[in-house]
C-alpha cells in the first residue's frame, strides 16, 4: 500500500518561480477595540496572525509545488520586524524563501494596497517570477486592490477571486466568483491570482515543518533598494467604532406600535 | 461596599430566628413574599456591586437559557444568573451564597447532555463565559492555561500557527473547564486520551469561595507525586465539588499527515471484531468510529451520501507520511480478513471533511429519520472485548422495545451511543425509552462497564452510579462531598 501523492504523470512546470504575498493583521478571533484618540485600532498586545486569505494564497502555491506545477515559492511581507514571524508561518507551510520588505513604524501604518502593489511588481520584475498568488482581501482594511494594482502595473492578466485553479495547456483555468455567480476565463502567465474562500483549506503549519523554517532563508530589503516610494496619497481621519446598539422598546400593542411609529416620524 | 453587605449577611443568618435557609428556587412558597424578595434584592445588590450592574440578571428569558443544556431534561431555571470577569468575582460571589445557603451552578457552553445545569432548587447560576483569557502558552513544555471561558475551536484558533493543538473532541464546542467538569472525551480518545489525562492543573473556587490550585500554583509538569491527586478528584465532579476557573492542558502536536477511510462490513460482529483486533496490533489508530446499518442509512438520506448500509468504520491514521503507509496497510488487512470492504480514502483536508460529514452530522441525520421527534443519546463504555456483545444485544433489545435508536460510537474505547429517537407526545414511548436506557446501563455494568463514558451523570444516572460503585464507593464519595460542600450548595442534586 502506498499513500495516494497529489504528483500527476508528465505534469509540465508551468511557472519557475510563484511570489506569494502574506499580511500580518489582527487575529480574527480578536474583538477589536478602537484607540481612545481615534486614530486607529488598539495593536499593543493584541494577537497577530496571518491574513486568512493569504493562507489560502499560501495553500494554492504549495499544492501547485507538491503537483510540480511550480519549482520555487517566495513568500513576502511588508511592515516592521514581527512580519517574518508571518513569513515563518508560510515557510512552515511549505514556501521556499522568504522576503521581507522593512518598513518601520509610522510609515508602515500609511503602507496601503498602492505601495505594496509597486513593491510586489518591483519584486516580481527582480525575482523573474511567472505567478503571483494573493489573499483577495485583508480582513483589517477589506480593500481588496493589492491583485488588480500589482496586475496593472506588471500588465499581467488577472484571475481575482478564484475558487478554483486549473492547468489547461499553457494557460491557467480561473473559476472567479462573482456576484451573479461563477466565472471561468482561460489566462496566460505571467499573471496575478487573488484567493477567495473556496479555493481551498490551508494546511496547519506542524512542528516538524516549523523547526525546518527556521533554517529557510529570510532577505530583508527596504522598499528604496527597490525604488519603490511608499508615500502615501490617504491621510485617516478618525476611525469610531460601530453605533452602539440601543436598547429596544417593548409594546403592548398595535395601536401602540403605530402610536410610536408616528411620533418618531416613521409614519 | 460588597464585605459589609457580607458580615450583614452573615450576621442575620447567624442570629435570626429562622434556622432553615431561607432561600429557594420560585416553586417554593412557605415564607412569606416579603423576606424572599427582600433576600432577593439583597442579594442581586451585592453581586452588582462586586460583578457590576450589567453582569447580573433576573430577567426570565436569561434565566431560562441557564436552566436548561443539549438534553432532554426539562429547563429549571435559577433565581439570578451572574457573569463573573475574574476569580476574585467568583470567589467573593460564591462567599455571599455560601454565608446564605443559597445554591451555587457553574454554568459554561451549555452543551451538556446530561442535565447537569437546571437548578432543581433555584440558586444563582456562576455564568463563566466572560472569564475567555488564554493565558500562558508554553510551546517547549507542551501546555497552557486557560480560563472558564474559554471554548475547544478557541484553544485550537489560537494555537493554529504554533504547530500545537489540544485534541479532545467532543464534538460541541464545550468550553474547556467544563469539559474538565464532566471529564469529556470524544473521538480522538483512543490515541490522545480523556481530560482525565490531559488537565495538569486546575483552579477552583470552593463553596466557601477559598480558591484552590488542585496541583500548586502555576504548576505545570508532565508528572507529579506529590500528595493527593486533588486535580482528577475535580475532573468529573460536574460543578458539585467547586467551581473551575482556570485550568492548565496538556497539548500535542498537530499531526504532519492525516489520513482517513472508511471500511463497510457484513456484519457488527465483523466491524467491532476488526476493531478489537486493529488495537491489538499495536497500531496507533487516532479515530475509530463504528456506525451501524440504521444510522448509515440515517446519514444517507440525511447527507445525500451513497455509502453502503451496512455496519461502517471510519477510521483516521495520524503520523508520518512513511508511518501512515504501514499503519494502513496492517489495517487493511486486518479489516480484509474480516470480510471488511474495499476503503474509501482521503487524504486532503477538503475530502476528509467530507467522508466525516457522514459522522459529524449524525446527530442530525438520525433525527431526521422521524421528523419532529426528539433523541436521547445514550452513552456506556464497556472493556473493547464486550463490544460485539453489547451492540448486538442493545440492537435486539430495540426491536423488541420498538424503538428506533441509530448506533455511533468511538468503539476504539469500547465507548457507544445509541440516539433513540423520542416522540413528545408520546408517554409510552418516553417510558420505554426510559426502560430501554435503564436496561442498557444495566447491560453495561453487567459486562465489567460503567453507565457513562464521557457524558456524565447529572440529574439522570445518579441510581446507576449507585450500582456502578456499591454502596461503600457512593459512602465515600458522599463524604468527600460532604467536606468539601457541607451545606450542600454546590450544584445540588446532581452525580450524588
Amino acid at each position: 500500500f502506498s499513500l495516494p501523492t497529489a504528483a500527476c504523470l508528465n505534469s509540465k512546470t508551468m511557472a519557475s518561480r510563484v511570489l506569494v504575498g502574506v499580511k500580518r493583521v489582527i487575529d480574527y478571533a480578536v474583538k477589536i477595540r478602537v484607540k481612545p484618540d481615534k486614530t486607529g485600532v488598539v495593536t499593543d498586545g493584541v494577537k497577530h496572525s496571518m491574513n486568512p486569505f493569504c493562507e489560502i494564497a499560501v495553500e494554492q502555491a504549495v499544492r501547485m509545488k507538491e503537483k510540480q506545477l511550480v519549482k520555487e515559492i517566495i513568500a513576502v511581507s511588508c511592515g516592521p520586524q514581527q512580519c517574518q514571524e508571518t513569513i515563518r508561518t508560510a515557510l512552515a507551510m511549505g514556501a521556499d524563501r522568504g522576503i521581507h520588505v522593512d518598513v518601520a513604524g509610522k510609515d508602515s501604518e500609511n503602507l496601503g494596497p498602492f505601495q505594496v502593489s509597486k513593491i510586489l511588481a518591483a519584486l516580481a520584475k527582480k525575482e523573474d517570477v511567472q505567478l503571483i498568488i494573493l489573499g483577495k482581501q485583508a480582513i483589517d482594511d477589506d480593500c481588496n486592490q493589492t491583485g488588480q494594482m500589482t496586475s496593472a502595473l506588471l500588465d499581467w492578466p488577472q484571475g481575482t477571486f478564484a475558487s478554483e485553479v486549473a492547468v489547461e495547456g499553457d494557460k491557467l483555468k480561473v473559476v472567479r466568483e462573482v456576484d451573479g455567480g461563477l466565472e471561468t476565463i482561460l489566462i496566460r502567465l505571467p499573471a496575478v491570482l487573488t484567493a477567495d474562500l473556496r479555493l481551498n483549506e490551508p494546511r496547519y503549519a506542524t512542528l516538524p515543518n516549523i523547526m525546518k523554517a527556521k533554517k529557510k532563508k529570510i532577505d530583508v530589503m527596504k522598499p528604496g533598494d527597490l525604488a519603490v516610494d511608499i508615500s502615501s496619497n490617504l491621510q485617516i481621519l478618525s476611525t469610531d467604532e460601530p453605533p452602539q446598539r440601543k436598547a429596544g422598546v417593548k409594546l403592548e400593542s398595535a395601536e401602540d406600535l403605530i402610536a410610536k411609529l408616528r411620533e418618531i416620524g416613521r409614519i | 461596599m460588597a464585605q459589609r453587605l457580607l458580615r450583614g449577611l452573615v450576621l442575620f443568618h447567624k442570629f435570626s430566628l429562622l434556622k432553615k435557609p431561607v432561600y429557594y428556587g420560585l416553586n417554593k412558597a412557605d415564607f412569606s413574599l416579603q423576606s424572599r424578595d427582600e433576600q432577593l434584592d439583597c442579594l442581586v445588590n451585592a453581586f452588582r456591586d462586586i460583578a457590576g450592574s450589567e453582569n447580573v440578571s433576573v430577567a426570565m428569558a436569561v434565566r431560562e437559557q441557564h436552566g436548561k443544556d443539549e438534553s432532554l431534561h426539562r429547563c429549571k431555571p435559577p433565581d439570578v444568573v451572574v457573569w463573573p470577569q475574574n476569580v476574585e468575582h467568583v470567589s467573593q460571589m460564591a462567599q455571599l451564597c455560601y454565608g446564605n445557603d443559597i445554591p451555587i451552578i457553574p454554568f459554561g457552553a451549555g452543551t451538556g447532555l446530561e442535565g447537569g445545569v437546571g437548578a432543581p432548587k433555584g440558586g444563582v447560576c456562576f455564568d463563566l463565559m466572560k472569564m475567555d483569557k488564554i493565558l500562558n502558552l508554553n510551546g517547549e513544555d507542551f501546555d497552557v492555561t486557560v480560563e472558564a471561558g474559554v471554548t475547544r475551536k478557541a484553544l485550537n484558533n489560537y494555537l493554529r500557527d504554533t504547530g500545537l493543538w489540544f485534541p479532545v473532541d467532543p464534538g460541541a464546542d464545550a468550553s474547556l473547564c467544563g469539559m474538565a467538569a464532566t471529564s469529556a472525551s470524544g473521538t480522538n480518545a483512543v490515541r490522545y486520551g480523556t481530560m482525565r489525562e490531559n488537565v495538569i492543573n486546575l483552579e477552583v473556587v470552593l463553596a466557601d469561595g477559598r480558591v484552590l490550585q488542585t496541583a500548586g500554583k502555576d504548576r505545570r509538569t508532565r508528572k507529579t507525586s506529590a500528595g493527593y491527586n486533588l486535580t482528577n478528584l475535580f475532573v468529573g465532579s460536574e460543578g458539585t465539588l467547586g467551581i473551575i476557573t482556570k485550568t492548565t492542558l496538556r497539548l500535542y502536536s498537530i499531526p504532519e499527515t492525516m489520513v482517513s477511510a472508511v471500511c463497510s462490513f457484513p456484519s457488527v460482529q465483523a466491524a467491532v471484531d476488526s476493531t478489537v483486533q486493529i488495537l491489538q496490533s499495536g497500531i496507533p489508530i487516532a479515530r475509530i468510529e463504528f456506525l451501524d446499518d440504521v444510522m448509515m442509512n440515517a446519514c444517507n438520506r440525511f447527507s445525500k451520501l451513497e455509502y453502503p448500509v451496512s455496519p461502517t468504520l471510519f477510521l483516521e491514521f495520524h503520523g508520518t507520511r512513511s508511518s501512515l503507509e504501514e499503519q494502513v496497510s496492517v489495517t487493511e488487512e486486518i479489516t480484509k480478513g474480516n470480510g471488511g470492504s474495499e476503503y474509501t480514502w482521503a487524504m486532503d483536508p477538503e475530502t476528509r471533511n467530507k467522508l466525516w460529514r457522514a459522522r459529524h452530522e449524525s446527530w442530525y441525520a438520525a433525527l431526521a429519520l422521524r421528523p419532529g421527534s426528539m433523541a436521547y443519546c445514550t452513552d456506556v463504555c464497556v472493556p473493547v472485548s464486550r463490544l460485539p456483545e453489547v451492540v448486538l444485544e442493545t440492537k435486539e433489545d430495540l426491536n423488541r422495545s420498538r424503538l428506533i435508536g441509530p448506533i455511533a460510537g468511538h468503539v476504539g474505547d469500547g465507548n457507544f451511543h445509541c440516539m433513540v429517537l423520542v416522540n413528545p407526545n408520546d408517554p409510552d414511548e418516553q417510558q420505554r425509552v426510559k426502560e430501554f436506557c435503564y436496561r442498557l446501563g444495566r447491560r453495561a455494568l453487567a459486562m465489567d462497564g460503567t453507565c457513562t463514558g464521557e457524558h456524565g451523570i447529572g440529574l439522570g444516572k445518579r441510581a446507576l452510579l449507585l450500582e456502578e460503585f456499591g454502596s461503600i464507593g457512593i459512602d465515600v464519595m458522599k463524604q468527600i462531598k460532604l467536606t468539601l460542600d457541607p451545606k450542600n450548595i454546590m450544584n445540588p442534586g446532581k452525580v450524588i
